[in-house]
């Protein structure tokens, strides 16, 4: 028999859960509802995704947001593992001072960073596109790579490289068989953090991209504005699905590196 | 099985001195024990020797070659870490089978050696195992045979059963010492524990400050102490301080500062030269000290302060004058010397050595 306080607490968190994943569960379903004035009674109907297949425009960015996001994924992962690497590894000069300066853009609200960015680009003669919008991305998902990776390396064993060096391992081998499955799942886990900031990412992109080619997240914005169609549902039932997996699949590694 | 020499080590960092010219000869299938405080330069030799350490001057020789530009995976040495430095993401099996799978030895021989490597150690059963999900003693035995599996010329020990408790500590001594004499590997290992160095080695090296300051059997540096540090360092000592007073056919008398004479042999001493003289707290005997009776040659009166029995032997602390001295009685019968006793504490003459302050 609970107190009354835990069966308290225990309503609360339904609460809650409720309160974040109602909207969420009733969107999903209207995307599978035949009326597109989301009228009841409910009606199962495929025919909002049948639409979504014959959307040209969405899928475009559909697209666009994936191949933005794994290239992003690929730069910041390689850039951010690199980075850390040098940060836990080696002193130089102005290393404080480099660190300290990973966290601000975190903080600094992404309308400001992306007004910056345009202007910047604008200014060095990066024209608005899917290279500006990728560049925008990498540079907002390295801090995320280089925090995550460096908390690796923060308890990374350097004693098990000498280990490996003193029964006969070249640097080469002790890198491919010890170094690199230590560190996997610290890179894995700032892969999937960059994945993330990319695909979901809206403002960055919206102020970096040209007319006519855009991300997934503006062009469901543009969507909306001109009349709020299931599609919608539809498209964002499959975002969900996609973030959820990729979220799933941090928190997995996340406890499989917390082990070690 | 090999030899190795260190000629003249000198390394610096900045203005620290981690080795001070240090010149040692690790003979084939000793066991080799380098004993010092934390920072005396014990661990910079084991990783020159190993590798890590690129020395400022001076030579690291195997079997009478060069090692100094060999690098660490070419040297065919093994090493047991202090914490193990076990591979993590790897099983028992797997961790003892690296170091054959980097020589690209054939499946069924690396199978063979892993197999015998885990039975000298005692682990046949846990190959399966990783190394976090075993105990201390058992990962410590992983990390032992991962080094000797591979049959290297030296075999390196970085402070080996520091991270053990007492009782696995002695159990594990006994086992280090079974299989290094089994396998014959010239073994050279760092310790500032001096009872784990005095039972291991058949040698010892006591550094202080980047130097040697005796070398030999752990027996003879024990009885015999060059020095105030090393009488100090390996075993408990009192240091009697006196002035030379006459000497003939090598034998002393001493005036001690604290009162009383003390008999002895010395070589070098000339009559009215001060003298440091080292006395182990296990030679001294002692007895109630009757009224007026004057102490002779190598005796002094003493009034005890301090009583710690701790079993097997009871430690007493006794102000002689203005230095206090400490000796050890076994618990042969019940002890009726309480604090507050005046006693007269004797000494053969043989137990004293001179030594350099």
């Amino acid at each position: 028999m609970q107190s009354l306080g835990a069966r308290l607490l225990t309503g609360y968190l339904w609460l809650v859960l409720l309160f974040l994943y109602v909207p969420i569960l009733v969107m999903a379903a209207m995307g599978f509802n035949a009326s597109p004035l989301y009228a009841l009674p409910f009606d199962f109907d495929l025919i909002w995704y049948r639409e979504l297949a014959g959307n040209a425009k969405l899928i475009n960015a559909g697209i666009n947001s994936v191949g933005i996001a794994v290239a992003n994924t690929l730069i910041a992962t390689a850039l951010g593992t690199m980075a850390a690497l040098a940060f836990a590894r080696y002193q130089f000069r102005g290393k404080t001072v480099l660190q300290l300066l990973l966290f601000p853009p975190v903080a600094i609200p992404w309308l400001v960073i992306g007004t910056a960015m345009l202007v910047f680009f604008y200014w060095i003669g990066i024209k608005r596109g899917l290279v500006a919008i990728l560049l925008g991305h990498v540079a907002l998902s390295l801090p995320y790579v280089i925090v995550v990776v460096g908390a690796r390396l923060a308890t990374f064993p350097r004693a098990v490289e000498e280990a490996a060096a003193t029964l006969g391992a070249t640097p080469w081998q002790t890198f491919r068989r010890i170094t690199a499955p230590i560190l996997a799942p610290g890179v894995i886990g700032g892969a999937l953090f960059a994945f993330a900031v990319s695909f979901d990412q809206f403002v960055i992109s919206y102020f970096l991209a040209p007319p006519g080619t855009t991300t997934l997240p503006v062009e469901i914005y543009g969507a909306i504005r001109k009349g709020f169609t299931p599609e919608i549902n539809a498209i964002s039932t499959i975002i969900i699905v996609v973030s959820m997996g990729v979220l799933l699949l941090t928190a997995r590694f996340y406890r499989f590196g917390g082990e070690k | 099985m090999s030899e190795v020499n260190v000629i003249d080590a000198v390394k610096r960092y900045d203005s620290v001195v981690a080795l001070g010219g240090v010149s040692l000869r690790f003979a084939e299938g000793q066991l080799f024990g380098l004993l010092g405080p934390s920072g005396s330069g014990k661990t910079t030799l084991l990783r020159a020797i190993a590798g890590f350490v690129t020395l400022d001057r001076g030579r690291v020789l195997i079997d009478g070659q060069d090692i100094g530009g060999v690098p660490v995976h070419a040297r065919n040495i093994g090493m047991m870490f202090q914490n193990y430095a076990l591979f993590p993401h790897m099983s028992v099996a797997e961790n003892v089978a690296f170091g054959l799978e980097v020589r690209n030895l054939p499946k069924s021989e690396v199978q063979a050696r892993v197999k015998d490597a885990l039975g000298m150690v005692r682990l046949t059963g846990l190959e399966a195992r990783r190394p976090k999900q075993l105990s201390g003693g058992q990962q410590q035995r992983v990390a032992l045979a991962r080094a000797l599996v591979t049959r290297p010329k030296v075999l390196l020990l970085d402070e080996p059963l520091g991270a053990l408790d007492k009782h696995l500590r002695q159990e594990m001594q006994i086992e280090l010492r079974r299989i290094q004499r089994a396998v014959g590997i010239t073994t050279i290992f760092v310790t500032h524990d001096q009872e784990e160095a005095l039972t291991l080695s058949d040698r010892i090296a006591i550094f202080e400050a980047g130097k040697i300051v005796q070398e030999g059997p752990p027996m003879e540096v024990y009885e015999r102490p060059r020095s105030k540090f090393a009488a100090g360092f390996l075993g408990e000592a009192n240091f009697l301080t006196g002035r030379v007073e006459a000497i003939s056919g090598g034998c002393a008398t001493v005036a001690l500062d604290v009162g009383g004479q003390a008999q002895c042999a010395l070589e070098t001493a000339a009559a009215g030269q001060a003298v440091t003289l080292a006395l182990r707290p296990e030679k001294i005997g002692f007895a109630p000290a009757a009224a007026g009776e004057t102490p002779g040659p190598n005796q002094v009166r003493g009034r005890v302060t301090d009583v710690v029995f701790s079993g097997n032997s009871t430690t007493y602390r006794v102000a002689v004058g203005e230095q206090t001295m400490t000796l050890f009685r076994q618990n042969l019968t019940g002890s009726a010397i309480a604090p507050g006793a005046d006693v007269l504490l004797s000494w053969s003459g043989d137990h004293l050595v001179a030594v350099t302050p």
